[in-house]
C-alpha cells in the first residue's frame, strides 16, 4: 500500500445557530483545503462526506452529490459516511484506503453538521437513534445516560469515591475550556472553574451540563493524496502512519469489558501496529471527549494511563502541553464543539496543523511534535483510531 | 435461516413480565437480549429459554433530560442489571424517589417487571421495557 498524506485543510468556526447551510459551511472549508493543496476542484477524483442527521436538520439527505456539484467537482464519485459521531473519521479512513490502494491519487474528505437546527429535544431524540432502538431506547436511553452509567460503573470498579471522581471529571472540562480560548475555531471561548462545573445543571447523575459537549454547527475538510503526488504539490505533507476501525454491539452487550470500550482498544491496537509505534511514541492526542468521563476512559483505552488513573493525570496537568501526553489542545469536543459529522475531520485538521507547526501563532503549539493520534467514538459502536506523522 | 427469538416474540413475553433469552447448546453461554447467534461462540445451535428475571444492579443513572416526546417521564432511573444467568440488560428501576438514589444502590438484588413505552413517531410501534424493583 502507498503512503497517504493530508495536503490541504479547512475548518469553519464551530458555533450555535450558523446562518449558513450544512452544504455552504462544507463548501467554504473545502475550497480552503483545495486552495491550500495547490489544486483545483477538477483535480479531485472522489469525495467522502461525513454527515449524520441532515434529514432531520434541514430535510436534506444525500448531501454529498449536491455538495460535489456545488464546489465544481462535477460528476465525481461522492459517498456519504454515517457512523454517528465517528462519521467524519470513517470518511477519512476510507479515503486513505482508496488512495493507499492506488485506485485514486487525490480525494477530498469533508464533514458537516447543523445539530443546533434541531433544538435540544429533537437533537437528544435523534442522537439516541445511535443506541439500540429495540432493546435499549425503550428504557429512556440517551447518550448522557450512557456515559452516566459508565461513570458510576467506573467509580465502582476503580473504587474511587464519587466526589473525587467528580473533581477529576471537572478537571477535564476546565482544561478543555482553557485551550479552546486559544482556538479561534472553538465554539465556547470562556474559562470555567471546577466550581462552575460542579454547580451546573444535573443532566443524568453524575453527569452535569459542564461535563458535556455542546450541540454544534460546523464543517471541516481535508485533501488527501498519495505520497508521490503530495510531495509535488506541497512542502509539508502530513502522513497517515496507522489507521484502525472496530465495531461493538449495544451497550449492555459489552458487559464483560465495561467501562472500558473493547472496540476502541482494538481500533487503537490496529493503528499502533500498522504504524509500528506505541503510546509512548505519541506527542499529542485528540480524543473523543463527548463527556468528561468519556475522555478519561478514552485516554486509558489508548494506553496513556493505567485504568482508573487518568483523572489524576488531568488534575496534575499531565494532559497539558509539556505534560506526559498533551490531550485535546484544540479544546476538544467539550469546548471546540461537536458538529457530529465534522468532528473526525476536525480532529485530523487539528493534528495535521500541530504536526506542521502551525499553532504557534495561537499559543498552543506542541513543540517538536512528530506523532499524533486521533480517537473517535460513534454511538454505541463505531470506534476509529488514526496515527499521523510529519516524518 | 430463521431468527430464533425475534424482537416481536421477546417483546410479547416481556409485556407479560417474562424475560426470554437464548441458551447455546454448543458452549452453554446465555444470550439476552437475543441475537441471531450465540454472543460468545457465534454458533447457531440455540434454544429459547425463560430467564429468571432476577439479578443485581451493576450501574445506574437518574436522568433529568429526555428525548423529544418523553419529557413527561422525567426524572427516571436507568439501570444495567447483571442477570443471574450472566448477561447484563438495560431497564428502568422502579424507585420511590429516583432523586435520592446513591452509589449504594449498586449491587442490590432486583426482580423483573415490565412497563410499556407507547412509542413515538420514529419507533415502530410500542415497546416493552424491563422495570426492575429492589428486593428488600
Amino acid at each position: 500500500m502507498r503512503r497517504v498524506a493530508v495536503i490541504g485543510t479547512g475548518h469553519s468556526k464551530f458555533c450555535f445557530n450558523s446562518p449558513k447551510t450544512s452544504l455552504e459551511m462544507l463548501a467554504e472549508v473545502s475550497l480552503d483545503a483545495i486552495n491550500e493543496a495547490n489544486i483545483t476542484p477538477k483535480d479531485v477524483q472522489a469525495i467522502n462526506v461525513g454527515n449524520v442527521l441532515g434529514p432531520f436538520e434541514e430535510g436534506q439527505g444525500m448531501i454529498q452529490s449536491f455538495f460535489a456539484n456545488d464546489i465544481g467537482c462535477f460528476n465525481v464519485a461522492a459517498s456519504r459516511f454515517e457512523g454517528a459521531c465517528a462519521s467524519g473519521s470513517m470518511a477519512v479512513r476510507d479515503a486513505v484506503m482508496w488512495v493507499a490502494s492506488g485506485y485514486y491519487d487525490i480525494m477530498l474528505v469533508g464533514g458537516t453538521e447543523k445539530c443546533t437546527a434541531m433544538g435540544t429535544g429533537l437533537a437528544t431524540r435523534t442522537f439516541a437513534m445511535y443506541g439500540d432502538s429495540r432493546y435499549e431506547f425503550p428504557s429512556g436511553f440517551t447518550f448522557p445516560a450512557v456515559f452516566a452509567l459508565l461513570a458510576h460503573l467506573y467509580a465502582k470498579k476503580h473504587d474511587i469515591p464519587l466526589a473525587a471522581l467528580k473533581e477529576q471529571m471537572a478537571a477535564v472540562s476546565v482544561q478543555s475550556h482553557e485551550y479552546a480560548m486559544k482556538n479561534p475555531n472553538a465554539q465556547i471561548q470562556k474559562p470555567i472553574t471546577k466550581e462552575d462545573v460542579l454547580k451546573s445543571f444535573m443532566v443524568s447523575t453524575p453527569i452535569q451540563l459542564q461535563d458535556a459537549c455542546p450541540f454544534s454547527d460546523g464543517a471541516a475538510a481535508v485533501v488527501v493524496a498519495s505520497e508521490e503526488v503530495a510531495k509535488k504539490l506541497v512542502k509539508n505533507p502530513v502522513y497517515f502512519a496507522g489507521i484502525g476501525q472496530a465495531s461493538s454491539g449495544k451497550l449492555s452487550s459489552q458487559y464483560k469489558y465495561l467501562p472500558r470500550i473493547y472496540a476502541r482498544e482494538l481500533a487503537s491496537q490496529q493503528s499502533y501496529k500498522m504504524a509500528g509505534l506505541t503510546p509512548q511514541d505519541m506527542d499529542l492526542c485528540e480524543l473523543h471527549d463527548c463527556f468528561s468521563i468519556a475522555a478519561m476512559i478514552a485516554a486509558e483505552g489508548l494506553g496513556f494511563f493505567e485504568h482508573g488513573k487518568s483523572g489524576e493525570a488531568w488534575l496534575n496537568g499531565e494532559t497539558k502541553i509539556g505534560g506526559k501526553i498533551p490531550i485535546n489542545i484544540s479544546g476538544g469536543l467539550k469546548a471546540k464543539g461537536h458538529p457530529i459529522g465534522a468532528t473526525g475531520v476536525s480532529q485530523v485538521y487539528e493534528v495535521t496543523r500541530q504536526l506542521r507547526g502551525d499553532m504557534a501563532d495561537q499559543g498552543r503549539q506542541v513543540e517538536g511534535a512528530k506523532y499524533g493520534i486521533i480517537d473517535t467514538l460513534g454511538g454505541d459502536g463505531v470506534l476509529l483510531s488514526m496515527i499521523m506523522t510529519n516524518q | 435461516m430463521d431468527y430464533k427469538l425475534t424482537w416481536q416474540e421477546y417483546n410479547k413475553s416481556l409485556k407479560k413480565d417474562k424475560l426470554m433469552g437464548l441458551k447455546c447448546n454448543d458452549c452453554g453461554n446465555i444470550t439476552c437480549p437475543p441475537l441471531m447467534v450465540c454472543a460468545e461462540c457465534a454458533g447457531t445451535n440455540l434454544e429459547v429459554i425463560q430467564m429468571s428475571g432476577n439479578g443485581k444492579i451493576a450501574t445506574f443513572t437518574t436522568s433529568y433530560i429526555a428525548g423529544e416526546g418523553r419529557e413527561a417521564e422525567l426524572p427516571y432511573t436507568i439501570v444495567m442489571v447483571e442477570l443471574e444467568e450472566g448477561p447484563w440488560i438495560m431497564g428502568n428501576l422502579v424507585a420511590a424517589d429516583p432523586k435520592k438514589l446513591t452509589m449504594d444502590v449498586i449491587g442490590k438484588s432486583v426482580e423483573l417487571g415490565s412497563r410499556v413505552f407507547p412509542g413515538d413517531k420514529y419507533s415502530n410501534g410500542d415497546m416493552a421495557r424491563p422495570a426492575f424493583s429492589i428486593i428488600e
